[in-house]
């Protein structure tokens, strides 16, 4: 025990001494949450809030192209810049000044209008009720294409969601014509619609609640437990080079010959590099809950969820220190370890799921982000945040985390004696 | 003291035994040389008792103690101060001092006592909470032998402890180690400074090759070796002249 207490405290002395260093580990990775929550902070809002700007060149001059117009800009989404030409718009966009070009074809309005009209006239005759029953060959009447352009470098989640929108939109124009065109052969008054257009069908999203309150996710209940996490698996990179450091300086050929064990050695590298990461991590929860809505971000709720959040980062941390301690055994030099400690923790945070969701992922890389452990420390935190789930329902993920951090360190223990056996 | 019996290493990829077959005994409270040209196998010879190498084939014991079968009791029994300086540079001598004696067992007052009297013998008393990356390559050799030493070892193995050191630091150092042999400790140290071992070794080998040419009483070897006027004339008659570069 007088060992292991020694080992921490040389630990904790040689990383205050650090003080580069130190400032790395803490302010780093609360740059790192306060940048990445802006940026998908402010995505959110590019798609919620804030007004695109849409160059649009009406060929057609009609009702149709009138309601487009119309609907565009109600949607509080897009702000629309009429065009003149289609090259024009189309080199704008091609060029990257816009992200999308609308351009609505010639006559769409009159083309529209005539095959509702015609495949109107064509049901109401087959019923009867048209006064002229004669068959009529049925004039050819071209389908019209509304044309997209969208910048090269927009991403494809924004093509898709603006094209389902126009889509949407262009249904609903094309039902709204036909009912109007039956209310006109039935000879009603456009006054008095005989046809609700509104759609009968519509969607509630239902959140979950706790008590009478509804829980209601927002970017830092997604952002601060995923790059918090990706904090402290970044411990990986410099507890490896603090190993390798050790042995490149002859202290650690110094201990070998020394009646102490290497799981001592390790024990007090653990407990020191644990407290940083529960500090680490204590200052980010700080950064979500009081410096995000300084800076008009959406404030991180922790209300009663602390214990359960501190033990997920506790375990987290336990993880990541396993896994830097392997690595700090094995590697030889700090030109070996840092890279590869870095890189290695980018790879388990994309297979975790901290960039893209895990359900988007192929069917293989999501058998294989079973396997990281930043997959079971960002669900034990979603768990918590978004879920609002106990403590028993995070026992999984947390008793794996401890698993690979015991599996790790008895892997570092066992190559470190194969390595120096005597 | 120690029993070496047919010790024997060979390093993986290596064409030629660094260690080879050697015996050899050492007594209790004996300053004992281990000497050679670069490469001869002393470095190798001290890591294998120290515990840092695997010996290929062979045995020893150290003090009564099996290096296999009793890891821990060898460890407590022995000391050591490598070639290069050990020494977290960012650490006071003091802390430094401290956490290697705590690795041995020594806690407390007892701990404490020790490292002060120790930086005090070695004129660093001053410098104890200075860091030790600060400090000249002497004083650095100084806290190097210190922690080697703290828990008072039987047996202590010194790989070249003097070099890159000034007259000054070298003459404490050696002085303290005969002092430490005087209590009782028993040295083993190699050296390319074949006049101190001269003088300061009860006894030397010269190691060519991973084995031993020839050992026995400094002022013995001399007189043996005809129009030989000191060790370094040995030294030379035994191992030649010829360059021994390794890569």
């Amino acid at each position: 025990m007088h060992k292991l207490w020694a080992s921490t405290y040389k630990e904790m002395l040689l990383l205050i001494r650090d003080l580069g260093g130190i400032a790395i580990l803490f302010i780093m990775p609360m740059l790192l949450l306060i940048v990445i929550t802006l940026v998908q902070d402010s995505t959110f809002k590019t798609i919620n809030n804030i007004k695109i700007p849409v160059l649009l060149v009406d060929n057609d001059k009609g009702e149709v192209s009138k309601s487009i117009i119309d609907n565009l800009s109600e949607s509080n989404s897009f702000e629309i810049l009429q065009k003149t030409t289609e090259d024009e718009a189309k080199n704008a966009v091609f060029s990257g000044k816009y992200q999308l070009a609308i351009i609505i074809p010639e006559n769409l309005s009159a083309s529209l209008q005539k095959k509702v009209n015609q495949n109107v006239e064509g049901i109401l005759s087959k019923f009867g009720l048209e006064e002229d029953n004669s068959l009529v060959e049925k004039e050819a009447i071209p389908a019209k294409e509304v044309r997209l352009y969208f910048d090269p470098a927009t991403q494809l989640s924004f093509k898709s969601s603006v094209k389902n929108g126009i889509d949407k939109m262009i249904s609903k124009i094309e039902t709204q014509s036909i009912y109007k065109a039956f209310q006109t052969e039935l000879g009603e008054e456009d006054a008095v619609p005989i046809f609700d257009t509104e759609s009968f069908i519509s969607f509630k999203e239902v959140r979950q609640t706790k008590g009478n309150r509804e829980i209601i996710p927002n970017s830092a209940q997604h952002n601060v437990p995923a790059w918090a996490l990706f904090a402290i698996f970044f411990i990986v990179v410099p507890l490896s080079i603090n190993l390798v450091k050790e042995k490149n300086q002859g202290t650690f050929v110094r201990l070998r010959t020394q009646p102490v064990n290497y799981a001592t050695v390790l024990g007090g590298k653990t407990i020191v590099y644990l407290v940083v990461c529960l500090i680490q991590f204590t200052l980010m929860l700080l950064v979500g809950i009081f410096l995000f809505p300084a800076i008009g971000l959406p404030q991180l709720d922790v209300s009663g969820k602390l214990p359960m959040l501190y033990a997920v980062a506790l375990f987290s941390g336990l993880a990541a220190i396993g896994l830097g301690l392997l690595l700090g055994t094995i590697a030889k030099t700090q030109e070996q370890s840092a890279p590869f400690g870095a890189i290695m923790v980018v790879i388990l945070a994309a297979l975790g799921g901290v960039w893209v969701p895990v359900f988007v992922m192929p069917k293989l890389m999501q058998s294989i982000s079973k396997i990281s452990p930043m997959n079971w420390g960002l669900e034990a935190f979603y768990d918590v945040f978004l879920r609002n789930v106990n403590f028993v329902k995070i026992l999984p993920e947390i008793s794996l985390l401890l698993l690979f951090f015991i599996i790790t360190i008895l892997i570092a223990i066992i190559y470190n004696q194969k390595k120096n056996a005597v | 003291m120690i029993q070496i019996n047919q010790l024997s290493k060979k390093y993986k990829g290596a064409e030629y035994f660094s260690v080879n077959d050697l015996d050899l005994t050492i007594e209790t409270g004996e300053i004992y040389g281990l000497l050679g040209p670069n490469g001869a196998g002393k470095t190798t010879l001290i890591s294998m008792l120290t515990s840092l190498l695997k010996p290929t084939s062979g045995s020893f014991t150290i003090g009564g103690f099996n290096f296999r079968e009793h890891k821990n009791q060898l460890k407590q029994l022995i000391g050591i101060v490598p070639q290069e300086y050990a020494l977290y540079p960012t650490l006071t001598a003091f802390e430094n001092l401290e956490y290697f004696g705590s690795m041995y067992g020594i806690k407390g007052a007892a701990l404490k006592k020790s490292i002060i009297e120790h930086l005090e013998i070695m004129g660093l008393s001053k410098f104890a909470t200075k860091k030790t990356a600060t400090f000249s390559g002497g004083m650095k050799r100084r806290v190097n032998l210190i922690a080697g030493i703290l828990h008072q070892p039987k047996v202590l193995f010194l790989d070249e402890p003097t070099v890159g050191v000034d007259v000054q630091s070298k003459n404490v150092i050696i002085d303290h180690l005969k002092f430490l042999n005087q209590q009782g400790t028993t040295i083993v140290y190699t050296s390319h400074h074949l006049i101190e071992a001269e003088v300061f070794c009860t006894r030397v080998a010269i190691i060519d090759q991973g084995e031993i040419i020839i050992k026995g009483i400094p002022s013995e070897l001399i007189k043996a070796q005809a129009g030989a006027n000191n060790l370094e004339d040995v030294f030379l008659a035994q191992t030649g002249k010829a360059l021994r570069d390794y890569a």
